[in-house]
């Protein structure tokens, strides 16, 4: 796994997959970063993104924002958004507000990796 | 937890957030931009912008999310649709049902980029500005507890760029009160000099006088430690500190020779003169009159007007009678040529601690060896002393044993002090 420097948002890639993890609380500050991070990745040529919450505490409501950013970047790219680890808290405040709409809900970023494996897999239908 | 409750301590964290960020003295851009994330992250809303009126109608972006940078570039908005956005309820801004003529002339626009909804920025019954959102990631349409929200968050981030505005325009007109004091600061030294200037045509020996004193005075104060402020202050005293010679007979002035009791005593009452002058003058610096006055007392008390001692009399009046008297030893008089460096300096030993304080010398004397072992940037009193005077081979000695004895002189008198 890579090693952050300091400032930066821990991340690995998995085949064409990025796994972004999130800080304990998705602020402005962490969130941007995150969303850099994201941007960075889909630029290098990922086709998927796995934002893992599993230390993710309390997202706030510019959180939920930069997150909304992110799928709408992610869909621009073609590329799908998981989300690994989330809270039950979170995971309540992710479908009351329609985030989980977009994006796949996923035990843990093994889970997440099959979830987007599978969907490599099956044919596009045209 | 309950869906409207959790919903209700989502909204609540975010207006808690939007009000500190607008109270905020931060970056502003940066604040309009944190505010529309909370705005959107309240209720999931995927796009949306924030635009002020700018001036003639135009509106500029500020902030913008999820859309293209180039929105809302070239739009206007005129009077006449301000004042329909004034009055609409929310549900009438929305994109797809407004007949409000900004809304519906910009119908394509704002469609294409995904706006769903136009709310104006009010304060104080004036429309600032344009808040523009697009729809809910839930796929839902907004609810009347959602256009409440919006609105209250729309007046926050109305209210908080209207303060950070005013705020600019008070930073801006403090800058320019700034600048004009600086410029009146400029042209009151000006003024001052040129009144030195007059004051030293009416002796025809001593031209220069006033302004080398203000000099000598400047560097003496900053080799000291004073502030800026108080360098300046001392500066002026110095080119006014002979005011009182305007009420002097030029003859008496003039005189080429030592004058007699009765003329000198005419001559002596120029430093209270001066602070008759001066004193209903409300200078920019202080006790400027009262460094005229005491110019020509001693530490002894063998001075005039008043034959103070040591601590009655103010420092910079003490700054200012070593600048007099040293630029009286170095320059030419009718009776007599300017007297060698040597001389001076065993006139400033001699006199320290009777006429002059010990720590005003020191202090010139180190300014002076600055600039003689080349350590000062420039050198101001080579300069007024002219070519060569400070160039003999004993100068750095002559300086370095003066400083040295003053300074083991203070050391005694202060341990005496801590003894008795």
């Amino acid at each position: 796994m890579d090693k952050p420097s300091p400032g930066l948002v821990r991340s690995h890639c998995v085949g064409t997959t990025a796994v972004v993890y999130a800080s304990d609380y998705l602020n402005k500050l962490t969130g941007e970063k995150i969303e850099r991070e994201c941007r960075r990745q889909l630029d290098c040529g990922c086709r998927a993104l796995v934002i893992d919450f599993s230390d993710t505490q309390l997202v706030n409501s510019i959180g939920i924002s930069i997150l909304l950013g992110i799928i709408d970047v992610a869909e621009r790219n073609g590329a799908r958004v998981v989300f690994s680890e989330v809270n039950d808290q979170t995971v309540e405040l992710f479908e009351m507000l329609g985030l989980t709409r977009h994006v796949v809900l996923a035990k843990d970023e093994h889970e997440a990796l099959l979830n987007l494996s599978h969907y490599e897999t099956t044919p596009t239908v045209h | 937890m309950e869906p409207s409750t959790q919903k209700l301590i989502h909204t609540f964290g975010a207006l808690a957030d939007l009000g500190q960020e607008i109270a905020g003295t931060g970056d502003f851009t940066e604040m309009v931009r944190t505010s529309l994330h909370l705005l959107l992250g309240t209720l999931a809303l995927r796009r949306g912008a924030v635009a002020e009126c700018i001036d003639e109608g135009s509106l500029r972006c500020v902030a913008v999310w999820g859309l293209g940078d180039e929105l809302l570039s070239g739009w206007t908005i005129a009077e006449t649709e301000k004042h329909q956005l004034l009055d609409a309820e929310a549900k009438e801004c929305l994109v797809r049902y407004s007949d409000k003529s900004f809304i519906s002339r910009n119908f394509d626009g704002l469609s294409n980029s995904g706006i769903e909804l136009v709310l104006p920025m009010i304060v104080r019954g004036d429309v600032t500005g344009l808040v523009l959102l697009g729809g809910k990631a839930s796929g839902e349409e907004f609810s009347n507890a959602d256009f409440e929200t919006i609105k209250a968050m729309t007046r926050h981030i109305g209210v908080g760029i209207h303060t950070h505005r005013l705020l600019e325009q008070v930073a801006q007109r403090a800058e320019e009160n700034r600048r004009l004091y600086e410029e009146l600061r400029a042209i009151y030294r000006d003024t001052v000099r040129a009144f030195a200037a007059a004051i030293d045509i009416k002796d025809k020996y001593t031209q220069g006088h006033s302004e080398r004193v203000g000099r000598y005075s400047e560097i003496i104060a900053q080799e000291m430690g004073w502030s800026e402020q108080e360098v300046e202050g001392i500066q002026i005293a110095g080119y006014l500190h002979d005011i009182g010679k305007l009420i002097v007979d030029r003859d008496i002035i003039n005189a080429p020779y030592h004058i007699d009791a009765k003329r000198s005593s005419d001559l002596n009452r120029h430093p209270a003169a001066g602070y008759e002058i001066l004193s209903p003058i409300n200078h920019p610096y202080a006790d400027i009159p009262l460094m005229a006055k005491y110019h020509h007392e001693r530490l002894d008390g063998r001075g005039y007007p008043d034959g103070l001692t040591d601590e009655q009399i103010p420092m910079g009046a003490k700054i200012v009678s070593l600048a007099d008297a040293f630029d009286a030893m170095t320059t030419d008089r009718p009776y007599r040529r300017r007297r060698s460096f040597e001389d001076v300096v065993r006139d400033l030993r001699e006199n320290s601690g009777k006429q002059f304080d010990g720590k005003v010398v020191t202090a010139f004397a180190r300014a002076i060896l600055k600039e003689v072992n080349g350590e000062a940037k420039k050198r101001p009193i080579t300069k007024m002393l002219g070519k060569g005077y400070l160039e003999g081979e004993n100068v750095r000695g002559l300086l370095t044993d003066l400083i040295s004895e003053l300074e083991s002189r203070s050391r005694g008198a202060a341990a005496q002090t801590v003894t008795s």
